[in-house]
């Protein structure tokens, strides 16, 4: 897999050069690969948001430079709109940006400040709507008529109508109820298998992280302190507790019954992952 | 960025200035500026001028924050100068065209400049020195004789506290809708006038939506807590004059007849 975005030595400082100066990112560098999807966990205020607004050019960074395929997208200012289209930024919240008359008008902002022709447009809306699970009925509604989580689907549709090459979402499950967040999270893994883009997600919910992550970025005060598979991310427990984050429930539970004699494979991530070894140990011994 | 504009000028510090009762600071506020335009001569001016400078030395704010909020009316004391200092009546110093320069002229443009630069160097005091919130408390209590014609001041004090409030909460909103439009390519520096006006139709819609949803919000949870407005209610921080009030109030009473005099006698 070849790099596809590249951000060496990243740092932003929030006020500068007055009192209320605070470094909000520190030092940042890492390669993201075509193709892959990266979770992205750390503390309330580790910076992760900021992070994510400086790989689209919505924040330029106090130095430190991000490049898109080798070329530093804040060399030239012209064409930063043209990084947004191809870096897709979903908010926090998105439902709060939706602002035409129908949700098929909405959708279609991104796409029309794109230039793109009319019937690429609706083809686009059409497809984004299906990947976000916007029933089509829903498609010429008031985006302010319909429900939370369908406002969320509609927020989120506008992104994916851009048709990004890097997807960021920034924590697209807050607030949705258990149900929500579930369908939400396997629509944008549907999405990521169909398109083959990349990925970045952040969230605070470790269990969505590791069933959807191939690498995880852990942010702690500013600092990318880890940056690796999601099973050897997750194997630091000790360390990942001590930023006040955690590891997925299930990963506790099957490493505390390895380390008391049941011969299960080391990081399990998924409770489906753990279910099948559980039944295969059973069956083995004879007890079901 | 946005967020970056500071409102409202409270400069938090300890100074005597900072330590007044905030009614007084109002009302020295509105006599000072009544002083200013009862000036008739150089004598009372400079009074007035020397009570500026002297409340500007007391506020114990950088005075460059002074100037800088100057700047902002520079043109403003330009253009009236240069108007009045054709304008005078009497005979001409120097002429040319049909501008002509008389000594009317002159003291008029330097009394209009002065005047307008203590007026803003004097409410910057205010504004400085004393916190919004103190500010509208002051004002409502200042207010409050307006009740006998069924004014109500409670609520008008109130609508001041939550706008001031919700002021760098709107801020912060409009810069995360700006940044999410932006995301999705909305263009807004760009095109012609009509254009950017047109822009700016992404931005508007979503924030007076969650402004109406907060104001909601927030009545709501007032009611909750029983708000019904100002009948009966207490304060938890009670206005009290101190012995530095009355002493503020007797320098400007005395600043006051001094003017008279001046006008009267010079």
């Amino acid at each position: 897999m070849s790099t596809l975005l590249r951000c060496d030595n990243l740092c932003f400082t929030y006020g500068k050069g007055t009192p209320f100066e605070k470094d909000a990112v520190k030092n940042v560098s890492l390669d993201i690969r075509k193709g892959e999807v990266i979770g992205v966990i750390g503390h309330t205020g580790s910076g992760k948001s900021t992070l994510m607004q400086m790989l689209n050019g919505l924040i330029k960074p106090t130095s430190g430079a991000v490049y898109l395929e080798d070329a530093d997208i804040n060399a030239d200012k012209s064409k930063l709109r043209d990084v947004r289209f191809r870096v897709g930024l979903v908010f926090q919240y998105p439902e709060n940006q939706l602002f035409e008359e129908t949700v098929r008008k909405d959708i279609s902002f991104g796409p029309r400040n794109m230039g793109l022709p009319e019937d690429a447009i609706k083809e686009r809306v059409k497809r984004a709507a299906e990947f976000a699970g916007l029933k089509s009925e829903l498609l010429d509604r008031s985006p302010f008529d319909l429900s939370g989580g369908e406002k969320r689907r509609a927020a989120i549709a506008g992104v994916i109508a851009m048709d990004p090459e890097i997807l960021i979402l920034d924590e697209p499950t807050a607030g949705l109820d258990p149900m929500g967040r579930d369908v939400l999270l396997s629509q944008i893994e549907a999405y990521h298998n169909a398109r083959n883009n990349t990925v970045l997600l952040v969230s605070h919910s470790m269990e969505d992280i590791a069933s959807i992550a191939d690498r995880v970025l852990v942010m702690n005060k500013g600092e990318c302190v880890m940056f690796d598979t999601t099973q050897s991310v997750f194997s630091r427990s000790a360390e990942l507790e001590a930023m006040g984050l955690r590891v997925p429930q299930i990963t506790k539970i099957t490493t505390e019954l390895r380390k008391r004699g049941v011969p299960l494979s080391e990081g399990i991530l998924t409770v489906e992952q753990a279910f099948d070894e559980i039944r295969a140990i059973l069956k083995k011994e004879g007890r079901i | 960025m946005i967020r970056d504009i500071t409102l409202g000028q409270y400069f938090p510090g300890n100074g005597i200035l900072h330590r007044l009762d905030p009614r007084v600071k109002v009302l020295m506020l509105i006599s000072v500026i009544v002083l200013i335009f009862c000036t008739f001569n150089f004598f009372a001016l400079s009074v007035v001028v020397a009570l500026v400078a002297a409340s500007v030395i007391m506020s114990k704010v950088p005075l460059k924050l002074y100037l800088k909020s100057m700047k902002a009316i520079i043109i403003v004391i330009l253009i009236t100068s240069l108007l009045n200092l054709f304008y005078g009546t009497g005979e001409a110093i120097a002429q040319w065209w049909i501008f002509k320069i008389t000594q009317a002229g002159i003291r008029n443009a330097v009394f209009v400049a002065v005047r307008i630069i203590s007026l803003v160097m004097v409410s910057s005091v205010l504004t400085f020195t004393t916190s919004p919130t103190d500010l509208t408390d002051a004002l409502e209590r200042l207010m409050k004789p307006l009740g006998i014609f069924k004014v109500k001041t409670h609520e008008i004090a109130m609508m001041m506290t939550i706008a001031l409030r919700f002021v760098p909460t709107l801020l912060e909103e409009t810069d995360k809708i700006m940044s999410a439009q932006k995301a999705r390519g909305a263009d807004m520096e760009s095109g012609n006038l009509i254009k950017r006006i047109k822009a700016l139709v992404p931005i508007l819609i979503p924030l007076f939506v969650s402004a109406f949803r907060r104001a909601y919000d927030l009545a709501m949870a007032m009611e909750c807590r029983c708000y019904q407005g100002g009948k009966g209610r207490t304060r938890m921080k009670q206005l009290r004059m101190h012995g530095r009030d009355f002493a503020a109030v007797a320098v400007v009473a005395a600043v006051l007849a001094g003017v008279i005099l001046c006008n009267i006698f010079l």
